[in-house]
C-alpha cells in the first residue's frame, strides 16, 4: 500500500475528471439542444488549444489577450460549422448526422496536423510559481488552476441555463422544438448557439489540459473519453456528465494505481473507461440520470 | 429509395417471384456473368500492381458489406469496425497455427467466432434504440485493439502473428495470382448471400426497421432480435474479410487498424450508397484508388507549383485524410444515396437516349 502515490493519483484523478465533466457538458449540450451526437468534440477541444498556442507563440500575445480571443474564435467557429455543416443535415436520419461529425473530426485531425505537425508542442508557461504545497503534498498551479477554472464553468453554465433568456430558450428547445419554436423561440439561433457555446466551453478545458500537458493531436483523446463520462451520467443530463466525468476521471486513475501496485498489465488506465461504458450499457444503459425513453404512439 | 421508379418503361411484375429477383432483366444477369468471367482473366493481364489493388478491393469490399448490412438495411452504426476485421485476421491466424485444422475451414470459423465477440458488445446496445450502439461499438475497438497488443499467446503482443498460406486439398494457393480466385469466390459467395438475404423475410424485417422500428415493432418483428442478427452478421463479414487479409499478407499486426480505419470502412459504405449491395463494391474500389490516385497525381504535379505550395510529399498523408473527410460529409450532404444512386441515373440516361425528357 502506498498511500502517497494513491492520493496522488486521486487529486490527479480529480483534476483530469473535472476536466472531463466538462467536456462531458459541452458534448451533452450539443446533443439535448440539437440531438447531434457530436464526434468532433475532442477535436474543438483540440482546436482551441492549437489557436490559443498560436496566439501566444508565434504571435507573443500576452494570456490575459489570448485566451478572449481564443474564445471569439472557437465562439465564431462553433456558429459557422453548424451553419455550413450541420444546418443542412436538420431532417436528415440521426445516422447520416453522426457520421457526418465523424467525418468532420477526420477532416480536423488532419487539418490541424498539417497546419501545426505532429510533434507535442509545449506551452508557454502561464504561471510563475510551479507548484504549490497543500497538507503535505505538492500540488501543480495549473492543476489547482484547472479545478478553479473548471468549476467556475459548470457555475457559469447552471447560472446560463437556470437564470439567463437563452438558457431558457435552449431547455424549451431540448425539450419540445415546435412548442419552442410556436413560442417565438428562433431553434436555428439556439442550435448554432449551443455549438458556440459548446465549442467555447471545450476550447477551453483544451487550453487548460495543453497548458498542463503540451498540445498535441493526443489531445482528442478527450473527445473520446466523453462517451463513457457521458453515458455514465445519461446522455441527455448536464449535472450527469459532469458527475460522470468526475467518476471516469478518479476510476482511470484508481485502475493505474491497482495496475501498477498489484496486476502489472500496464495500459489498463487508458482503457478501464471502456470496460466501464460496456457494463453501464448492460445494467443501467440511461445512465445516472438519463430519461428512460417512453414511448407513446 | 430510388429505384423501381428509375425504371422506366412500365412495372409489368405480375407475380412476387419476378418481385425479388436478383437481376430486374435477363441483359443485366448476363452482363454480370460476363464480368464475372472477364475478371477472372485478370491475374494473366494484369500487373502484379493492381492485382494487389484488386484484391484489397475484394477483401475490404466483404468487410464493408457486413458494415453496409448493418448501417443501410438495419440503420445502425459501427465503428469498430475494424477491430472486428482484425479479431478475424488474429483468429484466423490462431486456429490453423494451433489446431489441425486447414485454412479453408478456419476462415469461416473466425467470422463465427468475430461474430460471437461481436455479440458480447452488440447485445447490450441491441436493446436500446438509437445511437448507443455506436457508443458500444466504440468501446469495442479499443477494449479489442488492446487486448491485441497484450494477449501474446493469441496475436502476438507486440510480435506480429505469422499466418499460413491459404491451402485447399493440400494444394498451397501462395501468391496474388492464385489468391486472387480465393478472394473472388469469398467475395462472389458473399455478395450473392447478402443478395438473397434482403429477399427473404429476415432481410425485409431489417429494411422495416429502419424505415419505422415502431412500426416494425407493431407489425410484429422482434427489434432486438432483428438488431442482434445484423450486428452479428456485420461482425461475422468483417472476420471472414479479416481472416482473407491474415492469409494474404501472411503476417497480422496492430499497425493501421485504428479508428481511422473503421472510419474508412464506413467511408465505403457511404460513398457507394447505404443499403446498395453493388454500391458497397463501387464504395470499396473509390475509397481504395482514392489514396493510390492522389499518389500518382502527386507523383505527376512532382516540381509544379502546386507541389511546391502544398508540399505534397510530406503532407499526402494529411491531404488523403483531409480527402477521405470532406468525401464522407459532402457526399452525406449532397448525394445521400451514394455512387449506386448515380450510377442507376446514368443508366437511365442512357436508357432512354436521346429522348431523356
Amino acid at each position: 500500500m502506498n498511500l502517497q502515490f494513491l492520493i496522488q493519483l486521486l487529486v490527479n484523478g480529480l483534476v483530469v475528471g473535472t476536466l472531463y465533466g466538462v467536456v462531458a457538458m459541452s458534448f451533452v449540450l450539443i446533443y439535448k439542444a440539437t440531438q447531434v451526437v457530436n464526434f468532433a468534440q475532442g477535436e474543438l477541444l483540440l482546436i482551441g488549444a492549437w489557436v490559443c498556442w498560436a496566439l501566444l507563440t508565434k504571435y507573443q500575445v500576452p494570456f490575459w489577450v489570448g485566451m478572449p480571443l481564443t474564445l471569439v474564435f472557437m465562439f465564431v467557429f462553433g456558429i459557422a460549422i453548424q451553419i455550413v455543416i450541420l444546418r443542412p443535415m436538420i431532417g436528415e436520419p440521426i445516422i447520416s448526422v453522426i457520421m457526418v461529425t465523424i467525418g468532420l473530426s477526420t477532416v480536423f485531425q488532419a487539418v490541424l496536423k498539417w497546419i501545426f505537425g505532429v510533434n507535442p508542442q509545449p506551452f508557454p508557461p502561464v504561471f510563475t510559481s510551479q507548484s504549490i504545497h497543500f497538507l503535505g503534498l505538492q500540488i501543480q498551479t495549473v492543476y489547482v488552476m484547472s479545478l478553479v477554472v473548471s468549476v467556475a464553468m459548470m457555475i457559469g453554465m447552471a447560472w446560463f441555463f437556470r437564470a439567463s433568456k437563452y438558457g431558457l430558450a435552449m431547455r424549451a428547445t431540448a425539450f419540445d422544438q415546435q412548442v419552442a419554436q410556436s413560442l417565438g423561440i428562433s431553434v436555428k439561433n439556439v442550435f448554432a448557439m449551443a455549438w458556440a457555446i459548446s465549442a467555447a466551453v471545450s476550447a477551453v478545458a483544451g487550453v487548460v489540459v495543453a497548458v498542463v500537458n503540451g498540445v498535441s493531436s493526443g489531445l482528442s483523446a478527450y473527445g473520446i473519453k466523453v462517451f463513457p463520462a457521458a453515458i455514465l451520467g445519461g446522455l441527455d443530463s448536464i449535472g450527469g456528465a459532469v458527475l460522470g466525468g468526475i467518476i471516469i476521471g478518479l476510476l482511470e486513475n484508481i485502475a493505474q494505481y491497482i495496475d501498477s501496485e498489484y496486476l502489472h498489465w500496464g495500459n489498463l488506465y487508458e482503457i478501464a473507461p471502456f470496460y466501464v461504458l460496456i457494463i453501464v450499457l448492460m445494467i443501467k444503459p440511461y445512465g445516472l440520470f438519463g430519461t428512460k425513453d417512453i414511448e407513446r404512439v | 429509395m430510388a429505384g423501381p421508379s428509375l425504371i422506366p418503361s412500365g412495372d409489368y411484375r405480375t407475380s412476387y417471384a419476378a418481385d425479388t429477383t436478383i437481376f430486374p432483366t435477363k441483359t443485366s444477369r448476363n452482363a454480370a456473368i460476363l464480368g464475372i468471367v472477364l475478371i477472372c482473366f485478370a491475374p494473366q493481364l494484369l500487373s502484379a500492381y493492381a492485382l494487389s489493388v484488386l484484391i484489397q478491393i475484394g477483401i475490404f469490399a466483404i468487410a464493408a458489406l457486413g458494415l453496409n448490412i448493418l448501417v443501410g438495411f438495419t440503420g445502425q452504426i459501427s465503428i469498430g469496425h475494424a477491430a472486428f476485421f482484425l479479431f478475424g485476421a488474429f483468429t484466423s491466424a490462431y486456429i490453423s497455427n494451433n489446431f489441425p485444422i486447414p485454412v479453408f475451414f478456419a476462415i469461416p470459423l473466425a467470422g463465427v467466432a468475430t461474430a460471437l465477440v461481436g455479440l458480447v458488445f452488440g447485445v447490450p446496445a441491441a436493446r436500446l434504440k438509437g445511437l448507443y450502439l455506436v457508443i458500444a461499438t466504440l468501446a469495442a475497438q479499443y477494449i479489442l485493439l488492446d487486448f491485441f497488443s497484450r494477449a501474446d499467446w493469441f496475436s502476438g503482443g507486440s510480435v506480429p502473428a505469422s499466418a499460413n498460406p491459404f491451402s485447399i486439398f493440400g494444394y498451397a494457393l501462395r501468391g496474388d495470382r492464385q489468391y486472387f480466385y480465393v478472394v473472388l469466390a469469398y467475395l462472389l459467395v458473399s455478395y450473392l448471400l447478402v443478395t438473397n438475404l434482403m429477399r427473404t423475410r429476415d432481410g425485409r424485417a431489417l429494411v422495416a426497421i429502419r424505415d419505422h422500428y415502431l412500426s416494425a415493432e407493431i407489425m410484429g418483428i422482434n427489434l432486438t432480435k432483428y438488431r442482434t442478427l445484423s450486428f452479428g452478421l456485420a461482425a461475422f463479414f468483417a472476420g471472414i474479410a479479416g481472416a482473407l487479409y491474415a492469409h494474404y499478407q501472411l503476417v497480422v499486426s496492430n499497425e493501421g487498424f485504428g479508428i481511422e480505419r473503421s472510419i474508412l470502412f464506413l467511408a465505403m459504405v457511404i460513398i457507394g450508397g447505404t443499403g446498395s449491395i453493388m454500391g458497397t463494391l463501387m464504395g470499396t474500389a473509390f475509397v481504395v484508388l482514392l489514396p493510390e490516385s492522389m499518389e500518382w497525381i502527386s507523383a505527376g504535379l512532382k516540381g509544379s507549383a502546386i507541389d511546391k505550395a502544398l508540399s505534397l510529399n510530406n503532407n499526402i498523408t494529411f491531404l488523403r485524410e483531409i480527402a477521405i473527410g470532406l468525401i464522407i460529409i459532402s457526399f452525406l450532404m449532397f448525394e445521400p444515396d451514394g455512387l449506386a444512386h448515380r450510377w442507376r441515373q446514368i443508366k437511365t440516361y442512357w436508357k432512354l437516349y436521346p429522348f431523356s425528357h
